[in-house]
């Protein structure tokens, strides 16, 4: 069992506010996902779920059981910190059996214990080494190995991929998704990355400025973003948004419409603009285009597209693709 | 910068340093060398002759030698225990968010910059004296006898004096080892289960270790070598309870006036803190690789 409860929970540093007030529900197995621009308060709550930070208000409950005032050692949770967190002096299978040994576990189930990690995480071969003598990827396995072996009932990661390069980013990003298929146990995990969120999440909770401003699947924040925040947020690239006259004949103070959902086209269309940059990725062409009256447009088409700087093309959005928002940023 | 060239031309640069510091170095370890197998009295010049390792046979079968060389042991040992573990203590509270840290820090530090001539008296005859000293005011004050520390006890006082000078030091290098540790770690410890004491033997001593090993070697050097505390409290006494190597020497050549004795005392003095450097490498100097 896994389930977490956070109600009303509330953080202050002194005068400042960091978090409002936040109701969450994070279901067993589930694995959520907090998203948020820096500063927004991510690691906050996560280190406060963890037990590392007090609580300014409110209750964190762990499978219906108050912890909010129980020791981070208590409440059976496991974190994978951005750092690592390793520690240098000992070898790879000491770290990995320290929370054992802190348990008081028998030397017997310890070495098995660390041998079915090791086997999970391909650390075979590093398990005499220290910390020091890995690479990137390495260390982050030998962290979240540390967090396995206690079979804790939920995994916190605070941006576990932040130092790694793009490619081993998203080896990562898979194993860590395997590993929640194999486990099962309850993930939540901060990035401030769109993309990981997206891939990695049953569930996406969106912060800003420490307030929950959507908590949805993947596709529903994509489909039906509840305000401007969330859509502009999720989605990559970005939504572009158009507000003004063009807005108005929708009947909204602004519309958003993706990249994806914009059609092409070199004869004619709804918009008439000139292409400032075109990048072509292969699978997919991204132009950035400048509207008159409207700005600037990023328009996302399929395949090879050979448009490039200064041509004119036209822009039509697809219908039913079209966002409204009100004058409050909200959607209609 | 590696090239031959510049090689040749760096060793042609720092010559004169080196001679320069040879010659300050080799022609006093000379000059004692040579007047260790002399004999060398002030009191009787121009009758310097030598005599081989008379000189020193009779300083290694002077039964002052012997409480002497246990004397620097318990000095140093003594000192080192007090000032390690107190330290590490130290260091631990101070590393504690509180209030006016900045001054108590100062305070803390403060003991290292009184000169040992200094710190000395004032123990001797404001702290310890059995008469005027705060110590028998209070055994006065509650009834008890005084305590005459210099007299009956002149090791142990003498060590914590210098125990106390070298307090600070050990807990100013303590200290920065402490706040360089990652805070992250203590926190991942515990989230692993690990209480307050697991975390200190098993998080913070071991990343403390290296400073550690500097504070011992550090100080090792400096309290093999415990002249000043000494002279001025007791004289090395009563008898040569609290004689250590270094005031042997001192006793031998200045008070005797026995140059040659002196001299010999002062090779054995570095043959023993020879001795002592390649023990104390032996058991930590492994802290110190990278
Ligand atoms: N100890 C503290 N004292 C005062 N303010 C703090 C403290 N820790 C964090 N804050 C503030 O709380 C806010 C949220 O910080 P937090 O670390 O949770 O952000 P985050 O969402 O994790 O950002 P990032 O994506 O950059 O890691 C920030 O504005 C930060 O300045
Ligand atoms: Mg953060």
């Amino acid at each position: 069992m896994g389930s977490i409860t956070l109600s009303n929970v509330k953080k202050a540093f002194g005068d400042t506010v960091v978090i409002p007030s936040i109701d969450l529900e994070v279901n067993n197995g589930e694995f959520v996902v907090f998203v948020g621009p820096s500063g927004c308060g991510k690691s906050t709550l996560l280190r406060m779920i963890a037990g590392l930070e007090d609580t300014s208000g409110g209750t964190i409950a762990i499978d219906g059981q108050d912890v909010t005032d129980l020791s981070a050692a208590k409440r059976g949770l496991a974190m994978v910190f951005q750092s690592y967190a390793l520690y240098p002096h000992m070898t790879v299978r000491k770290n990995i059996a320290f929370p054992l040994k802190m348990a008081g576990l028998p030397a017997v189930e310890v070495d098995k214990r660390v041998a079915a990690a090791a086997n999970v995480l391909n650390l075979n071969d590093y398990l005499d080494r220290r910390p020091g003598q890995l690479s990137g990827g390495q260390r982050q396995r030998v962290a979240i190995g540390r967090a396995i072996v206690r079979e804790p009932t939920a995994f916190l990661f605070d941006e576990p991929l932040s130092n790694l390069d793009a490619a081993l980013r998203v080896n990562m990003r898979l194993e860590i998704s395997e590993l929640h298929q194999t486990l099962g146990t309850t993930m939540i995990y901060v990035t401030h990355d769109q993309v990981e969120a997206m891939t990695m999440a049953d569930k996406i909770v969106v912060l800003q400025a420490g307030r929950v401003e959507q908590v949805g699947s993947p596709l529903d924040l994509y489909r039906n973003p509840r305000n401007k925040f969330v859509a502009g947020f999720i989605g990559s690239p970005k939504m572009n948004f158009i507000d003004g006259e063009e807005a108005a004949k929708e009947n909204a103070a602004t519309i958003g419409i993706r990249p994806e959902h914009i059609e092409l086209s070199t004869e004619s269309g709804r918009w008439k603009g000139t292409v400032a940059v075109s990048e072509h990725l292969g699978s997919d062409t991204f132009v950035y285009v400048n509207v008159d009256g409207v700005g600037h447009l990023t328009a996302r088409v399929e395949g090879e597209r050979p448009v490039s700087h200064g041509d004119t093309v036209w822009l039509s959005p697809v219908a039913g693709r079209i966002h409204r928002f009100d004058a409050q940023d909200m959607t209609l | 910068m590696a090239t031959a060239k510049s090689n040749v031309a760096a060793r042609i640069m720092i010559s004169p340093a080196v001679l320069l510091l040879l010659a300050w170095m080799l022609i006093p370890l000379s000059m004692t060398l040579y007047f260790s197998f002399l004999s060398y009295n002030l009191l009787s010049p121009g009758m310097e002759r030598w005599i081989g390792f008379l000189n020193y046979e009779y300083f290694l079968t002077d039964p002052a030698f012997f409480s002497a060389l246990t004397n620097t042991l318990i000095l140093v040992l003594g000192v080192l225990i007090v000032t390690t573990i107190g330290g590490t203590l130290l260091a631990l509270l101070l590393d504690q968010p509180i209030w006016g840290q900045g001054i108590v820090r100062i305070l803390v530090i403060a003991p290292f910059f009184v000169m040992p001539t200094v710190s000395a008296l004032v123990w001797k005859n404001m702290f310890m004296n059995p008469v005027n000293g705060l110590f028998a005011y209070v055994a006065k004050s509650v009834g008890l006898p005084p305590f005459d520390f210099l007299a009956q006890a002149p090791m142990l006082s003498i060590t914590g004096m210098v125990a106390w000078q070298w307090l600070p030091f050990a807990t100013l290098i303590l200290l920065t080892a402490l706040q360089s540790l990652d805070r992250e770690q203590l926190e991942a410890a515990e989230m692993d289960g690990a209480g307050p004491f697991s975390r200190f033997f098993h998080i913070i001593l071991p990343h403390m270790a290296r400073a550690i090993t500097v504070v011992i070697l550090i100080q090792t050097i400096f309290l093999l070598s415990t002249f000043a505390a000494i002279l001025v409290t007791t004289n090395g006494g009563p008898g040569y309870a609290s004689t250590n190597i270094t005031y042997l020497v001192y006793s031998q050549s200045l008070l005797q006036f026995d140059v040659g004795g002196g001299s010999a005392g002062g090779v054995v003095a570095v043959i023993i803190a020879n001795i002592v450097a390649i023990f104390l490498m032996r058991m930590i100097g492994k802290n110190l690789e990278a």
